[in-house]
């Protein structure tokens, strides 16, 4: 009966009405799927009736792909919206596009490790009660015949053999570069600053040594497996990555090889005060004694070390804030 | 090879296990790309047929100008639409940056210009002797407009899947737009984007097969409605 119905409609009719059933579809489907319900490491067996619906207001939180990848977010996202009954939703972005998205005020919270970047950010007025709350090192990774000989040196003096071999056009020598303005790229020309040399003319396009991937630090860690090359990485993703890889840490000493995060509470044109009270929250949260332990714990099992060292308070070294309760709802002027 | 293989018994267990965050995912994926699928051909298909029924000066220019955007880069489909979404872009007190309202709007946008097209493509098909034996007929010329279209159909709906399977398959529009966010915005690509970063490569392909298969099930799905 029905298919006769269809059958005596017109053609453009018929299209219309498949239209009109994708969209009821959809209706009736965003009423089942309940938005912000997680659950990657929660077993089929206790999923949903566990999970506390997410109802009260959404806080954005803009963070960068090697913090993200590495886990740490999600697993701190269900603490901190059970204890303020807020829906965290977390956006992973590169340091570049995170900071641009706060400027435009299209998120409420940044978690990033890129000191010189963030610094521009606060001095632009664009961010509130900017906090460290962990750090670990990068390191250099390599082959394990390491070609170039530089293991044990110092970063400064490893990146200058590298260099110099690979200009010289040693056969096998290369340096895969993120070449994409995260932080982990920052660090890489703060090193090659370092060293003594201007990045834009003496290091890029210098030579075939130098390959620039413009990809997340997990694709560049697997170029640089495949091409037997020298890359400068964060630990945490080197060790989520360490099995599928030929790369062994060749540097793994160094000051300029410090890695610090630090949070954000983003201060954007016409934020209403309540997200930036939430926002303050969520910074409390992170340098919290109780988080901070948890950050310090984060991976042990997986990886048999920690992926984090909190700052528990100690952060004098690293000349940032890691302790001030994050309070201040607008930018102080007379602050820099 | 061994991660392909991988890639399939992960899909297949995956599947069979009914894991609660692929099954969300998937449906996420499902219910987006659809109501992008339908808002475009709610909006491309009378346009086209606008475009074909009636004769204007640029008709030729303006066909052209559509049938490029067929290669619009669904990361600049992304961009426009995230400057158009963002808090501090013209729609922006409406929210919808980061949300799946604003992923449907970001894939609708990247396929209206093909179905536009398709839609185009199918009534020319249709042949010029159709229509006139209808009018010499004694048809109206709303009649025959409607009949040439029912002759299309087919080729429209081959147009819809066409345009769904940009709207599913993409990954730079999801990805600015949606930010894919855990539980909200997160769809088939952009967690095998993620995933593929993370290197669990063997979950990556399993959300490809998922992927496709169920691109499989709408193509049936639309072609038993247009069968009838």
């Amino acid at each position: 009966m029905n298919m006769h119905f269809l059958s005596t409609l017109h053609g453009g009719t018929v299209i219309f009405l498949v239209a009109l059933v994708l969209g009821a579809i959809l209706i009736s489907g965003c009423t089942t799927t309940n938005p912000g319900q997680g659950g990657a490491q929660i077993p089929p067996t206790t999923q949903s009736p566990s999970l506390p619906p997410h109802k009260g207001q959404k806080l954005i939180l803009a963070t960068t792909t090697s913090l993200y990848d590495t886990g740490l977010l999600d697993y701190l996202e269900p603490l901190f919206e059970e204890k303020y009954g807020v829906d965290l939703l977390i956006t992973s972005q590169g340091t570049g596009k995170a900071l641009e998205i706060a400027k435009r005020g299209d998120c409420d919270i940044l978690a990033v490790h890129s000191p010189d970047q963030e610094k521009a950010f606060m001095d632009g007025g664009y961010g509130i009660n900017r906090r460290c709350f962990a750090y670990n090192y990068f390191i250099v990774v390599g082959p394990a015949d390491d070609p170039a000989g530089i293991r044990g040196m110092a970063p400064q003096e490893a990146f200058r053999t590298i260099l110099g071999k690979g200009k010289a056009g040693n056969p096998g020598i290369f340096f895969v570069s993120r070449g994409d303005n995260s932080g982990t790229h920052s660090a890489e020309k703060n090193i090659w600053k370092a060293a003594g040399y201007n990045y834009t003319s003496e290091v890029q396009r210098s030579g075939a040594w130098y390959i620039e991937a413009g990809k997340g630090m997990g694709e560049t860690l697997q170029l640089a497996s495949e091409k037997g090359a020298y890359t400068l990485t964060d630990e945490g993703t080197y060790l989520a990555y360490r099995g599928k890889l030929n790369l062994v840490p060749v540097i793994e000493e160094g000051d300029i090889l410090l890695n610090v995060y630090s949070v954000i509470t983003v201060h954007a044109k016409n934020q209403p005060v309540e997200k930036i009270t939430m926002a303050n929250n969520f910074v409390n949260f992170l340098i919290s004694p109780g988080i901070q332990a948890k950050i310090g714990e984060y991976g042990k099992e997986k990886y048999g070390k920690g992926l984090f060292i909190p700052m528990n308070g100690g952060c004098m070294r690293f000349e940032c804030d890691c302790t001030t309760p994050a309070s201040e709802t607008g930018p102080l002027t007379s602050f820099k | 090879m061994n991660e392909i293989v991988d890639g399939f018994v992960q899909a297949f267990s995956l599947i069979i296990s009914l894991d609660p965050e692929v099954l969300e995912i998937t449906a996420r994926s499902l219910l987006i790309s659809l109501a992008a699928t339908a808002v475009a051909s709610l909006v491309a298909i009378p346009l086209g047929g606008l475009i074909h029924f009636r004769e204007f000066g640029g008709k030729r220019g303006l066909i052209t100008i559509i049938q490029t955007l067929y290669a619009l880069p669904t990361v600049v489909a992304g961009l426009f639409v995230f400057l158009l979404l963002s808090r501090a872009g013209p729609l922006g007190f409406l929210g919808l940056l980061f949300t799946p309202v604003g992923m449907v709007i970001g894939q609708a946008v990247l396929i209206i210009p093909l179905l536009v097209g398709m839609t185009l493509v199918a009534l020319s098909g249709v042949k010029r002797a159709i229509s006139d034996e209808i009018v010499a007929l004694g048809a109206t010329q709303t009649q025959a407009i409607l009949t040439i279209i029912r002759e299309a159909r087919f080729a429209i709906i081959g147009g819809i899947i066409l345009g769904f399977g940009r709207a599913i398959s993409e990954v730079g529009a999801a990805m600015i737009i949606g930010g894919n966010i855990r539980g909200y915005t997160r769809v088939l690509t952009t967690a095998i984007a993620l995933e593929t970063s993370m290197g669990n490569i063997a979950l990556s392909i399993a959300l490809g097969m998922i992927l496709l298969g169920i691109a499989m099930v709408v193509t049936v799905a639309l072609f038993i409605v247009q069968e009838r």
